[in-house]
């Protein structure tokens, strides 16, 4: 397994966000983490990148121990996200933002960024065209030189992906990327994410939207007032009545 | 605009600059206007540090004149009581503000939010305290005189010093904002989460903004002691930080010339209208309430836009 994480669990005050949940993800696949609002899908997702630390429970990566380490060392060990409430560099044009991306594969040490010696000047030069090339992939080519503050909704959400790669991740959280979009951009982010998985990067995917989840993901997660419901193949979680009365409860409220 | 334009862009502003004080010495008709050249320079080169703080990094700073007051009292003391030449003591003081920066930087940009503000604002009161009462060492509020930089004497040599070194220090922290480094402090302003998504380690970025800028203000003020020949506590009070950060948000956040153009202006400005001296502090608030209300990107980015804007570039 690649991702392994045991006996997780949160409170917020007196509220049990997730009890006891354990998750094993097998690498180049793509996991759907649903549940109804408040089923703790985005704690978890913000336990999986170190922004929460557990209350209870260990993290693993391939097996090495994540547990209780800072954000920054969960993604330098590999896990990269995207944020349901956009955490785009707006102080930034589109390209920079995902330069920003690839500090942790060309880094430079304090003299080299002030003294900028020739090798820092190529180091820069390649950055700039490994971002060019991410941009592409998402499908951001003709914003590359536009400030981040003048994207649409839609091409933001994309220019988080596209951040989140340049870290070269081995597994990319992604939190409710199509929310917010329409039927032709999910259909886009539906086709990104499967390009993603094809590249061998584990994505697990926090989404409402169900069509997007039945059609991209190989392995489904319920969550339900912070436990875990069922999991497995989309079309048997789909068909259990513990998962359709939790939505249908969900609903009827 | 394409990026390398933007390189192009820096390297043209830096030109600009280089010209523009090589070229000011004819403009100036008197040893007088040379004093508040250098006085411009001087804070210059302090606000082009604090800019990275602030303006770059987004993390506030009240008490940088309290390591431009250890820097000038550093190499004043080493210099006057331990007889170090000035070329000497100097770079020792500048150092010696480094680390110290680096020791009160590592618990306190741990902290988030105002606490940064809070505990700089502690630090520079302390320091001007201690300057005033330890007048064993440092002469107390009647200041001590300082040895001269050996060969440079008088107005005009000093102007060159300190040009020299105001395009130096320019040209090093353009260099580092266009580099990954300076891309993780814009990214931390931007959104501290979400660089540490990427694996930028806050704490760590945030502190070596906060020892540069300690280093800048510590450098003119090492300047300032030699130039002037004596240094009072009165460059290290609360006072003169809130003169440096009104310069910085003034002049343009996390634009460098903007940091030189607002400490340009700033300087010069209560020095022509003396008849404002005792109210500098209401025009300072004046000035920072515009500043936030009218133009809260500050004069140089306000600028540049406007310009952008109206040769129809995108911006």
């Amino acid at each position: 397994m690649l991702l392994r994480a045991e006996n997780l669990s949160k409170r917020f005050g007196g509220v049990a966000a997730l009890e006891a949940v354990d998750l094993a993800l097998a690498p180049g696949a793509v996991h759907a983490i649903i549940g109804p609002n408040g089923a703790g899908k985005t704690t978890l997702l913000n336990i999986l990148s170190g922004i929460y630390r557990p209350d209870g429970g260990e993290i693993f990566l391939q097996e090495q121990k994540l547990t209780g380490a800072a954000p920054h060392e969960f993604a330098a060990a590999g896990i990269g996200r995207t944020f349901q409430n956009l955490q785009v560099f707006f102080n930034m044009t589109a390209l920079e933002n995902v330069m920003a991306g690839r500090w942790l594969r060309e880094r430079c040490s304090l003299a080299q960024a002030l003294l900028r010696p020739a090798s820092l000047r190529r180091a820069e030069q390649a950055c700039r065209e490994a971002a060019a090339v991410l941009l592409e992939t998402v499908g951001l080519a003709r914003w590359t030189d536009a400030r981040a503050d003048s994207l649409p909704y839609g091409a933001l959400k994309r220019l988080e992906i596209a951040r989140a790669l340049a870290t070269e991740p081995a597994v990319l959280l992604l939190d409710e990327p199509a929310a917010g979009l329409n039927a032709t951009e999910t259909r886009e982010i539906d086709e990104l994410i499967r390009r993603i998985a094809a590249r061998g990067i584990t994505v697990v995917l926090v989404e409402h939207n169900m069509k997007l989840v039945m059609e991209v993901s190989h392995h489904v997660i319920v969550l339900d007032y912070g436990r875990k419901l069922a999991e497995g193949e989309p079309r048997a979680v789909s068909a259990d009545p513990r998962v359709i009365e939790a939505y249908l409860g969900a609903q009827a409220c | 605009m394409l990026p390398s334009e933007f390189r192009n862009a820096r390297r043209k502003a830096l030109l600009a600059l280089a010209l523009a004080v090589a070229a000011l010495p004819l403009a100036l008709p008197n040893s007088y206007t040379y004093d508040i050249a250098i006085l411009v320079g001087l804070n210059a080169i302090t606000c082009v540090g604090l800019n990275l703080l602030i303006g770059y990094a987004g993390q506030i700073s009240l008490g940088h004149a309290g390591f431009f007051g250890l820097g000038a009292y550093g190499s004043a003391i080493l210099a006057a009581r331990y007889g170090w030449p000035a070329w000497a003591s100097a770079p020792a003081a500048v150092a010696a503000v480094g680390a110290l920066a680096w020791a009160i930087g590592r618990p306190i940009l741990r902290l988030k939010g105002h606490a940064l503000a809070m505990a700089t604002l502690g630090f520079g009161i302390i320091v001007s305290i201690v300057l005033a009462t330890e007048d064993g060492v440092t002469g107390g509020p009647d200041g001590m005189s300082v040895p001269p930089l050996p060969g440079i004497q008088g107005e005009k040599a000093w102007y060159w010093v300190v040009a020299a070194v105001l395009i130096f220090v320019v040209w090093l922290a353009q260099n580092l904002v266009d580099s990954p480094r300076g891309r993780a402090l814009r990214a931390l302003h931007g959104s501290e989460v979400a660089a540490g998504s990427l694996g930028i380690d806050p704490a760590a970025h945030k502190l070596s903004a906060f020892v540069l800028s300690a280093l800048y203000a510590a450098a003119a003020g090492a300047l300032s002691a030699h130039y002037s020949g004596f240094i009072t506590p009165a460059k290290s009070s609360f006072l003169h930080s809130i003169e440096l950060v009104t310069m910085v948000v003034f002049g343009g956040m996390a634009s460098t010339f903007g940091a030189v153009v607002g400490a340009a202006l700033l300087t010069t400005l209560p020095q022509l209208l003396t008849v404002f001296k005792e109210y500098e502090m209401v025009l300072l608030g004046g000035v920072m309430m515009l500043t936030m209300i009218f133009m809260p990107r500050g004069l140089v980015p306000t600028i540049g836009r406007a310009l952008a804007a109206a040769r129809g570039k995108s911006l």
